[in-house]
């Protein structure tokens, strides 16, 4: 099923955990097809838009997961954007559990029936499937979120992105060389003293830094154990493929002749629980886990942009204390005052975009996790009737023979 | 069923066993009762066995009925009894009341949430027989009830056998491996299947890991309590067995002499041993020509089905693991929710996270449940018959072992007669006398020979007939109820969840 090469698939579960997205009609992109080479996964960019801006009004680029995460960090590293919250770039696509696990398969296949087999290769591929399905998913709205913003919609970079039909490999090197990660590995060590560090004297932003940093480690926590919740319910369904098979081979010995029409329904039954385990086990993935993963990453964001701000306002107090030596010393007090007030204006205008963007943020966040567990309870109650019709079905079999 | 459901799974055992006295040499003490009711007026006389003669072509001479007092070992020859057949809804193996095995003894519950008796039944292979036997003697139809327990039960029987009509006793763990032992000496060797005794060594009667607890004691108990209490009906589902005197002193005597061969390092203990290494080697050289199919071919399914179970048994050891783990799994993320919740600061969606914790809380309770009975219900029965499985291959090495004697007297018999023909060449009158008192002596030994081979041969297939039908019951009453604790839990979700949906409805 999945094989090297093209694979065209349906997105049929869109997992759209921001709402409102791609709405504007004046600049539409989504991904409709990828491709996955080895370990390369291959992205078929599409956009459709009105604007005037771009050469043509519908195009295609391919794109690796590489162009996301230069395309994030240019973002990321221009200064413009300090005050913005910064859509997380897309994590990097990870086939190494599926991978493992058909490794494993492959060693214990003398150990099972063909029947057995097979099944278990289909749940992989399934597997497979999913990961590349959340892959894509996540790049697209990584697009889509920009795409949407009134100021990202606008970069430069972003229409290169979308538009330059050539490989981007050569400006991605460039820009490695440029900033070295430098900005990138100094945010994440650096961040969080500089925060909690900084006294804030203005209360919304005294009252967000508290929140996001504790509920930052929260939702890291809580995405954790949704996917290790996540993993038991596949175990059980794979557990239920072996109980199946198994029975099937019992059915046809002789010594069970007399069992053989119960043992096959009760075979059947498994085959069939199994499938409805792992339906529970992937929407509970997408809709809980994956729901939990991206806004941890997003909450990483907005702490980003309160680490920017922080930055921002230590800049300041320095410039004050660099007037005020100046002052003493009169030097250079003309050129120490228009730094002050520099750094005064980048302060105030990254504070006031930056409320902006928090609390659109919040709003953002309480509409996808409303639609996500109201979509997730919905989908466990289906699961269930399923289940207990197929459980009673073969209970009224049971009884009447 | 649901409402006994929501009791807590060892809640009770736990207050139960508080009051459990303390066993000398850390064995447990367990009450075994049987009681046996009569569902049908008497006649003073027991109706007699009829079986049908299964051996279409047995190796032996053909009898048209087998009575059970032909056993050599019955005492109670005039003493044979007809079991009824069960209903589908009665619990021939777990008897804890209505509700399923994964809700332990209760103490003092247990006679007044027993409505019904329980019923053992007897397979159908009797059924054929039932009319003929009951038009013949008017057929007393008996039920048994046993019930492992921990304190005091009382039931009640008018089987002749028994001394009294209701009676409960106290008895050690090692008192019902001795009572296998017993068993598996006097009838295992003339082709009957003694049902296995359980494991002494926890760690060898099972890999499930527990999870959560680790094998706790209650859940050590439980587990023990219920593996003796299967192993005791179907001992006395047995007709043969139960009328065994060990059997009858066992459920009824007040005090049973200490059994000490079950003493790994005793005499008794090591000799077993010896003998079971012996066996493995006689099983080896023994090469049997084998005249009747069926024991070929039955040896050969028991040998597939074997694997087959035990593998099952394995699958379905891990679902319970994993099963254990998904609950585990479940309980931390709903704490980690409830903590997401504290963190919340947008009031409804706060509200909404915690009731999400409170909803995978319950389902974590659920899990728990569930593995429980994926535990009692499913591997356990499947345990019990692999060890099953292993009696029955264990009573097809001993009809090749029969036949080896067998043959082992005609090797003689021809020795002696060889003997017995050089004496006369030789003429030596006084020695031909013995010679010729030989010959007799293992001309017998060669008739009982075969008379053995033959009779062992009778018995298995009879003994496998049982065997067979009897699983069929067994499985169908025991998977039923397993489904239906599927169908509990899926229930249960369906009502968590439809409670909690508004809840992420109402979220601003």
């Amino acid at each position: 099923m999945l094989k090297e090469g093209k694979l065209f698939f349906e997105i049929y579960l869109h997992f759209s955990l921001l709402v409102d997205l791609n709405n504007d009609a004046s600049l539409l992109i989504d991904i409709p097809d990828a491709l996955c080479e080895r370990d390369k996964v291959k992205f078929t960019v599409h956009t459709k838009t009105t604007l005037g801006t771009f050469q043509k009004p519908e195009f295609s680029v391919s794109r690796q997961h590489e162009d996301f995460i230069w395309l994030h960090d240019t973002l990321v590293e221009t200064e413009e954007y300090a005050g913005l919250i910064i859509p997380p770039a897309p994590p990097k696509p990870d086939f190494e559990s599926p991978r493992e696990k058909m490794h494993k398969l492959g060693e214990g296949e003398a150990s099972m029936t063909k029947e057995e087999y097979a099944k278990m290769k289909q749940e992989l591929e399934a597997e497979y499937l999913a990961v590349f399905k959340k892959t894509v998913q996540v790049h697209e709205i990584f697009l889509q979120r920009l795409s949407s913003h009134p100021v990202f919609s606008k970069d430069r970079n972003f229409q290169i992105f979308l538009e330059y039909d050539q490989d981007l490999s050569v400006r991605r090197k460039n820009a490695k060389e440029m900033f070295g990660g430098f900005f990138k590995n100094m945010v994440k060590t650096a961040d969080e003293v500089l925060i909690s560090g900084t006294k804030e004297v203005d209360e919304f932003f005294d009252q967000e830094k508290t929140f996001l940093l504790d509920y930052f480690s929260k939702i890291k926590d809580a995405t954790s154990k949704a996917e290790k919740m996540t993993r038991s319910h596949k175990n059980v369904a794979d557990d239920y493929i072996h109980v199946s098979a198994t029975l099937n081979t019992i059915l046809y010995i002789p010594l069970s002749i007399p069992l053989s029409r119960h043992l096959e329904k009760l075979a059947d039954l498994f085959e069939k629980l199994r499938k409805v385990e792992g339906r529970v086990a992937s929407d509970q993935e997408l809709k809980l886990t994956e729901l939990l993963r991206y806004y941890m990453r997003d909450i990483q964001a907005a702490k980003d942009l309160l680490y920017r701000r922080a930055r921002a306002l230590a800049d300041y107090e320095n410039a004050n204390k660099a007037l005020d030596k100046a002052r003493l010393k009169s030097k250079d007090v003309a050129q120490a005052q228009q730094h002050q007030q520099q750094c005064l204006q980048k302060f105030d205008t990254l504070s006031e975009s930056g409320k902006k963007e928090l609390t659109s943020f919040k709003g953002r966040r309480v509409l996808a996790f409303r639609k996500n567990l109201i979509e997730m309870a919905e989908l466990e109650i289906k699961h269930a009737k399923s289940n207990m019709a197929l459980l009673q079905g073969c209970v009224e079999l049971l009884k009447s023979n | 069923m649901a409402a006994e459901r929501d009791t807590p799974p060892l809640g009770s055992a736990a207050a139960g066993l508080a009051d459990f006295r303390e066993p000398e040499d850390g064995e447990d003490l367990f009450v075994s009762t049987a009681s046996t009711l009569e569902s049908s007026p008497s006649s003073p006389e027991p109706a007699s066995l009829q079986v049908e003669d299964v051996s279409a072509n047995s190796n032996g001479p053909k009898t048209a009925e087998i009575l059970i007092d032909d056993d050599q070992d019955d005492l109670f020859a005039e003493a044979t009894e007809e079991v009824s057949l069960d209903s589908p809804e009665r619990e021939p193996i777990l008897s804890d009341g209505p509700s399923p095995a994964i809700t332990p003894v209760t103490p003092t519950a247990l006679i007044s949430n027993r409505i019904e008796p329980k019923v053992i039944g007897v397979p159908s292979m009797f059924e054929r027989s039932l009319d003929e036997v009951e038009e013949e003697a008017g057929g007393d139809l008996f039920d048994i009830n046993i019930s492992v327990s921990d304190p005091e039960k009382v039931g009640k029987t008018s089987l002749t056998i028994f001394n009294q009509s209701e009676f409960s006793v106290k008895r050690r763990f090692s008192d019902f491996l001795g009572l296998h032992s017993k068993l598996a000496s006097k009838y295992m060797h003339i082709g009957y299947i003694v049902p296995p005794a359980p494991e002494k060594s926890i760690v060898g009667m099972t890999k499930v890991k527990v999870g959560k607890e680790d094998l706790s004691s209650t859940e050590f108990v439980e587990k023990r309590r219920s593996a003796l209490e299967r192993y005791l009906m179907r001992t006395v589902k047995h007709p043969t067995l139960i009328q065994d005197p060990d059997v009858i002193q066992f459920l009824e005597s007040s005090e049973l002499p200490r059994a000490v061969s079950t003493q790994a390092l005793s005499g008794a203990g090591i000799l077993r041993m010896v003998n079971k290494a012996a066996d493995a080697v006689n099983k080896m050289t023994i090469k049997m020509n084998e005249s009747d199919a069926w024991f070929e071919e039955k040896q050969q399914q028991f040998e597939n089905l074997d694997q087959q179970l035990r593998k099952l048994h394995a699958s379905v050891e891990a679902l319970v693991c994993h099963r254990k783990e998904l609950s585990v799994n479940t309980a931390s993320f709903a704490r980690s929710a409830a903590m997401l919740g504290n963190s919340e600061d947008h009031t409804a969606l706060s509200r909404a996270l915690s009731q999400l914790a409170e909803v995978e809380e319950k389902i974590d309770q659920l899990h728990q449940e569930q593995a429980y009975a994926d535990f009692y219900l499913f591997s356990e029965l499947l345990g019990d018959y692999v060890r099953l499985i292993t009696a029955v291959k264990g009573v097809f090495d001993q009809r090749m072992k029969t036949w080896s004697k067998w043959q082992d007297a005609q090797v003689m018999l021809q020795k002696k007669r060889e003997a017995e023909a050089k004496l006369h060449l030789a003429n030596k009158p006084d020695k031909l006398q013995q010679a010729k008192d030989e010959i007799k002596e293992w001309e017998g030994k060669v008739q009982q020979g075969e008379r053995d081979f033959e009779q062992i041969s009778k018995t298995i297939r009879k003994e496998v007939g049982r065997f067979e039908k009897e699983r069929v019951k067994d499985f169908k009453v025991v998977i039923i109820k397993y489904l239906e604790s599927l169908v509990h839990t899926q229930q249960q979700l369906i009502k968590y969840w439809e409670a909690f949906l508004p809840e992420a409805k109402a979220i601003a």
